[in-house]
């Protein structure tokens, strides 16, 4: 792999890690927000892990809290959220005690991050060519011939025709699918072990969707880099990841492969969301639908999140919180498949 | 006298163009030249009473500009748009229902002001009394309480406030609903209530939809022809079933090999490279040809007509048949 250079020896970040090292695991994650009102809980003890190579899914509604999710691991929070419990490990590394200092060393080498849209995650005043230099130089030393060079590496690897060109053009000279492709690249230029893609095709039409997640997919598989897919749209998760992590009001309530979970979804939730997705197969009356919609952050119900919108709720749902356990072939939090809902 | 027969909408070779020029100063100083646009290129179709008549197609590709030519916000550049006759001889009316329900509605305003402003405006009831019970009626018919009128937009969550918007479509009592991606903007549990309300609306009020969306699978789930457009034109005309099962042009094969498939994961999907073209310098003759893998000669040189290739079945490809 042309990339993949020897870690230069003063970068602590960079040590050999044993092999099987998961790229990502969290554990027990809770974030809050303190606000006059109260503390709400954004995040509410979420577990996850990716291994190297491998796609993750995070999908669920707005308000579900996968991006917030995203933004904890790459130390993004906005004040006032903070991480109240749990730790993050990137690369067996914990990185949520790391200071603001550090964690900058971190992100881009350790960690990418690919945002929803590709306009404004460029500079416009600068050519693609150095922003894509400076990123190379910032988390590797080398002369500028050498990461010029790398740079074209990188923009052929992403699938953009002449490289060397493009290098010398601004992000506005490039439409939308290609300016996704450009921070990819920037994404990809340190190397990193793991990268957190937000919406990475929501703004882009099906077309280019296809091929940007068919490029995901291959860069994952060549380098061996974890991505956490964040995305609203379960054909994204279908189409791409490996496993998949369904998120309501700040839970994780449903995880395991893909297609377990989209053939056989075990969550009431996961359920209903199949099932208002209209079918391209054959045209039914009408959609199922899940009344209501997910509660806000002041407003969470008691017991299971989601119980005032399941239609197979009893009262041990109003009271105690389910936890994940198996179910089937993948993992539900729903008293259904732990012990009945009495 | 009312025609049943007579379709409620006639879409004749309506084309529009935008002026994107730079400003005339710019244009004398630097001499540039005038810069047109062909957002909407000889489009023809009808539409039936009583069905819904979708356009599909990527962003840029003119869907958006037909539903304002339709509904009157943008004139045309040339060709004809005939609405077919409603009650009491009247041509049919026309309402759109827009795609962010966040900017669709002031913020200013009541809901029930929102509401009873058509009403008011067109005078369809005599008194402000009758004009309230009919406020309350349309709030309880897209699913929302009669006191909700009191209420602002921001009290309301997307859904909702979708079904607001739908209730002000419907108070002058349209016959034609344009509605322009009306759940993109929308999470999936909640698009499936309002698409489920569309439809319910539909068949209690004998509405007639034209529905512009990119998604295929609601496009699928809601209606009876398709319209597939491309660079301003339509490349593929047909009936639902006949268009997802057996698609003519390359385009529309491309769309839906593309698309994914939730019951289908990771199937093998052929991804082209390519992309579409800029409208302000379109390919010649077919738009599509230089991402078609079928191109030949002919395709470079002309402008594929919209033909019959089947029954019902149209499509502008000199290939396809």
């Amino acid at each position: 792999m042309m990339l993949r250079q020897a870690p230069a020896p003063q970068d602590p970040g960079s040590q050999p890690v044993p092999e099987g090292t998961p790229a990502l695991e969290v554990d027990s994650l809770t974030v809050e927000f303190p606000t006059r009102r109260g503390v709400l809980t954004a995040i509410d003890d979420v577990s996850i892990q990716i291994a190297p190579g491998e796609i993750l899914g995070v999908v669920g509604e707005s308000g579900a809290g996968k991006s917030i999710t995203g933004l904890a691991v790459l130390g993004l929070l906005e004040a006032p959220g903070r991480i109240a419990k749990g730790e993050i490990r990137v690369g067996g590394r914990r990185v949520d005690t790391l200071t603001e200092e550090e964690l900058t060393r971190v992100r881009g080498r350790e960690m990418g991050a690919i945002f929803q849209d590709p306009l404004t995650a460029l500079n416009p005043l600068f050519s693609i060519g150095a922003q894509l230099i400076e990123t190379i130089r910032l988390h590797k030393p080398m002369p500028r011939e050498a990461a010029q060079h790398q740079a074209v590496t990188l923009l052929r690897e992403v699938g953009i025709p002449a490289p060397e060109e493009r290098l010398k053009q601004y992000p506005h000279q490039f439409s939308g699918g290609m300016r996704q492709r450009v921070v990819i690249a920037l994404a990809l230029a340190a190397e990193p072990r793991l990268i957190i893609a937000d919406e990475p095709t929501t703004a882009l039409d099906v077309s280019i969707q296809a091929q940007i997640t068919t490029l995901l997919r291959r860069l994952c598989d060549e380098h061996r880099t974890g991505i956490m897919l964040v995305t609203h749209d379960m054909g994204v998760i279908a189409e791409t990841a490996d496993r998949v992590a369904v998120m309501y009001s700040g839970r994780v309530v449903e995880t395991g492969r893909v297609e377990d979970v989209l053939h056989d979804p075990q969550h009431p939730y996961t359920r209903g969301l199949m099932a208002a997705i209209p079918s391209l197969h054959a045209r039914s009356g009408t959609l199922a639908q899940i009344d209501g919609a997910m509660p806000r952050l002041n407003a969470r119900p008691s017991g299971c999140a989601f119980h005032p919108r399941c239609p197979q709720a009893g009262p041990r749902c109003l009271s105690e919180r389910p936890q994940l356990v198996s179910a089937a072939r993948s993992e539900a939090a729903c008293f259904i498949q732990d012990g009945g809902t009495q | 006298m009312m025609q049943m027969n007579d379709p409620i909408l006639t879409v004749d070779r309506v084309s529009k163009r935008f002026d994107v020029s730079a400003p005339w100063l710019n244009r004398v100083l630097e001499g540039k030249p005038r810069l047109l646009v062909n957002a909407v290129n000889e489009v023809s179709f009808t539409i039936a009473r009583g069905s819904c008549f979708s356009i599909v197609g990527e962003s840029g590709c003119g869907k958006s500009t037909v539903a304002r030519l339709v509904t009157g916000l943008y004139a045309t550049s040339g060709g004809d748009i005939r609405l077919g006759s409603g009650t009491e001889g009247r041509p049919v009316r026309v309402q759109m229902i827009f795609q962010d329900p966040h900017s669709s509605l002031n913020p200013r305003w009541r809901i029930g002001d929102i509401i009873a402003e058509p009403i008011r405006e067109m005078g369809l009831r005599n008194n402000e009394a009758e004009t309230m019970a009919r406020v309350e009626e349309l709030l309880r018919t897209v699913g929302l309480a009669a006191d909700d009128a009191r209420k602002f937009p921001h009290e309301f969550s997307g859904g909702q406030r979708q079904r607001i918007s739908i209730a002000r479509a419907l108070a002058c009592e349209p016959e034609l609903l344009v509605c322009d991606e009306p759940t993109s903007a929308l999470d999936v549990s909640v698009q499936a209530q309002i698409l489920n309300l569309m439809r319910r609306l539909q068949q209690e009020l004998g509405l007639t939809y034209l529905f512009i969306s990119h998604d295929l699978s609601v496009v699928r789930h809601m209606s009876d022809m398709i319209a597939v457009m491309y660079l301003g034109r339509i490349v593929e005309m047909a009936p639902v079933e006949a268009l997802f099962s057996q698609p003519l042009h390359p385009y529309s094969q491309l769309l839906l090999n593309t698309i994914p498939d939730i019951h289908a994961p990771k199937r093998d999907r052929c991804v082209d490279n390519g992309e579409p073209p800029s409208p302000l310098n379109p390919p010649m003759g077919c738009a599509f040809h230089p991402r078609c893998a079928l191109a030949n000669e002919a395709c470079r040189e002309t402008v594929p007509p919209l033909r019959h290739i089947a029954d019902g079945h149209q499509a502008a490809c000199l290939l396809a048949g």
